[in-house]
């Protein structure tokens, strides 16, 4: 990867507050177009709070957030998506009373162009758009091979298989920065493998660029360009896999002095 | 069982999935149009409550069942339609005038008890909707010029291009008309964006925000879009009762309607018009009971409320999926025998849940 590459996201100088606990200090960071960004880190370290301020649920006491050149530090979090980041959670949020495929079509919401009034009458165009919307959804499925439970509901599914719902969804919504956090939580080691895969195609074949929460060391090596490592709500370093692993601070972090 | 061969996704997106569906519900609507010629009088006025109560009921499932607000306030939403209603046509506006302004401000007043919403959920929401009814309430008994006050209002009954809805047989097929009408809307909405977006809101608030939903204006449309529902009802219920009453909106008719929607099943329209005749014929059974049973258990007062609500308890504890999903279950149970299995519909247990955010 190029390093002079122009950033797609840039967060700086993040900090944030909860009370007492300052969860995020002073972090700043870049994400460039086409890369699998990783952030690692002990538990507590910060990462899913940067997730949470980069996605709005939190407001960032300081610092600046541009994503597409555009500052989006303040803005209402339903904009986010338009925008054109989408995310997963840590364990799942997904809607467990509807289908997989109504999970997915929510994912294409941003792109509805339909009204209400319309909607009450299912004018033709709002026919089209339901199977346009279908088949943007059928390609999701395809790629991620959900074919046999597309018409399942969702609570009723495996672990396994709604964190890969979780991701079809966020990629219905056909953003330019997938957010995932902690994609391989609870999934076996087979799983986990699938999901390498899968992200190296998501990045390759969709030209998603990717940022990923993760604590197994060995997908975050196989899939990504640059790592950052995080620590008591500071940022330690940022550099390759194999630098940061090897960074002594990452070390005294993860194993204490 | 029957397998459908999807092959293209227009499939998906039509309301019927196949020819058998066509067929059953064609025979249900030929025989709801044929039903008054074989009916005396006294049972078609029934139908029309229960027809009311169904309308009434989308409204509110909408709401409750797929939005997931609670609301303990749609006897006001029921009482604005029914009285603006009123008041208009005794004004001498027309009747295709005076309906369509009722349900429009029915709707406005919906989203503005929907603003406040926006920052409560479960038993909060439904304090603060319940007190919202109290008010109404209290401004119909207060606004004698107007509303009659506690005398109440005769509904003046002008011709409906050329009949009149006085006429109850009128009243049936305007009302079933008007019920089809609006369980054929509210399939379209769910099946649309907005829809998916109530139902997003209803099963996860932080998910449906990241996936682009505005919070804020899904749960102000689904109160209007309820509220307009709710309106409507009452439009036609004036006509039905033909006398306006404070006493025939109070919180006894919010916990019907819920009721209606939870016993009909929490999240389908086929359970609001379970629901419906459930809470139509509801307090005839009660009033044949009281007489059957012993005086000092049959002569209680407010031995209504009490059914109502033991109903709605058991409901929510032994069968939360409603008639409706009762339903489902036995007719998979007749699809699949010899092959059903006691735990084929085992709720199954929750996953943990990403810790919510205020």
């Amino acid at each position: 990867m190029d390093s002079n590459q122009a950033a797609l996201f840039e967060a700086r100088n993040l900090s944030l507050s909860f009370g007492g606990v300052r969860a995020v200090r002073d972090v700043s960071f870049e994400i460039r177009r086409g890369e699998v960004f990783s952030i690692i880190g002990p538990n507590g370290a910060g990462k899913t709070t940067v997730f949470n301020l980069i996605n709005r649920i939190y407001d960032a006491d300081e610092g600046t957030m541009v994503f597409n050149g555009e500052e989006m530090s303040r803005m209402p979090g339903h904009r986010v998506a338009e925008l054109g980041i989408t995310r997963t959670f840590q364990n799942t949020e997904l809607f467990d009373r509807a289908t997989v495929l109504d999970n997915l079509l929510i994912g294409r919401h941003v792109h509805r162009r339909t009204n209400i009034v319309a909607e009450f009458l299912f004018l033709p165009t709002v026919r089209r758009q339901e199977i346009a919307f279908r088949s943007y959804a059928e390609r999701i499925i395809d790629l991620l091979d959900l074919q046999g439970s597309r018409d399942q509901m969702v609570g009723a599914l495996p672990y396994g298989t709604r964190k890969i719902v979780e991701i079809a969804r966020a990629l219905c919504a056909e953003p330019e920065l997938l957010l995932l956090d902690e994609p391989s939580s609870g999934l076996n080691p087979e799983e986990t493998e699938d999901l390498s895969f899968w992200i190296e195609d998501i990045s390759a074949d969709l030209g998603v660029t990717i940022a990923m929460v993760e604590h197994d060391m060995n997908l975050v090596t196989a899939v990504s360009n640059r790592v950052m490592a995080m620590a008591d709500g500071t940022a330690i370093t940022t550099g390759t896999p194999a630098e940061v692993q090897d960074h002594p601070e990452v070390l005294r972090a993860y194993l204490g002095d | 069982m029957r397998f459908v061969l999807t092959t293209h996704y227009g499939q998906d997106v039509n309301l019927f999935r196949h020819n058998g569906q066509r067929f059953w519900y064609a025979l249900l609507a030929v025989s709801v149009v044929v039903a008054p010629l074989f009916l005396s009088t006294f049972y078609v006025g029934e139908l029309v409550l229960v027809f009311i109560w169904a309308i009434a009921g989308i409204g509110l499932m909408l709401l409750v069942g797929y939005t997931g607000l609670v609301s303990l306030g749609h006897a006001a939403f029921l009482a604005l339609g029914a009285y603006c209603h009123a008041v208009l046509l005794g004004y001498g506006v027309p009747f295709a005038v005076s309906a369509p302004v009722a349900v429009a401000f029915t709707a406005l007043v919906g989203a503005l008890v929907g603003i406040p919403a926006l920052r409560m959920t479960g038993v909060y929401l439904a304090i603060a909707t319940l007190a919202f009814e109290r008010i109404v309430a209290y401004g119909i008994e207060h606004w004698e010029p107007v509303t009659g006050g506690l005398r109440g209002m005769s509904v003046p009954q002008p011709d409906f291009f050329g009949v009149s809805l006085a006429d109850s047989y009128v009243l049936y097929y305007v009302s079933l008309g008007v019920l089809a009408a609006g369980l054929f809307a509210a399939a379209n909405l769910l099946r649309s964006p907005t829809g998916r977006a109530f139902v997003a809101v209803r099963d996860s608030e932080i998910s449906a925000e990241s996936m682009g939903v505005h919070l804020a204006r899904t749960k102000t449309t689904a109160f209007a879009v309820s509220a307009a529902f709710t309106g409507l009802a009452g439009v036609l219920l004036a006509h039905r009762i033909g006398y306006l009453a404070p006493d025939a909106f109070t919180v006894q008719t919010s916990i019907q309607l819920l009721l209606l929607v939870v016993v009909g099943g929490l999240g389908s329209l086929h359970g609001v018009v379970f629901g419906a005749i459930f809470v139509g014929y509801l307090p005839q059974v009660i009033a044949l009971a009281r007489d059957v049973l012993p005086s000092a258990v049959g002569q209680i007062p407010g031995l209504e409320l009490g059914v109502f609500g033991l109903i709605l308890a058991l409901f929510l504890v032994f069968e939360p999926l409603g008639l409706y999903g009762r339903w489902l279950k036995i007719r998979s149970w007749l699809s699949l025998f010899p092959l059903y299995r006691k735990a084929t519909h085992k709720r199954q247990k929750a996953y943990l849940r990403t810790e919510r955010v205020q």
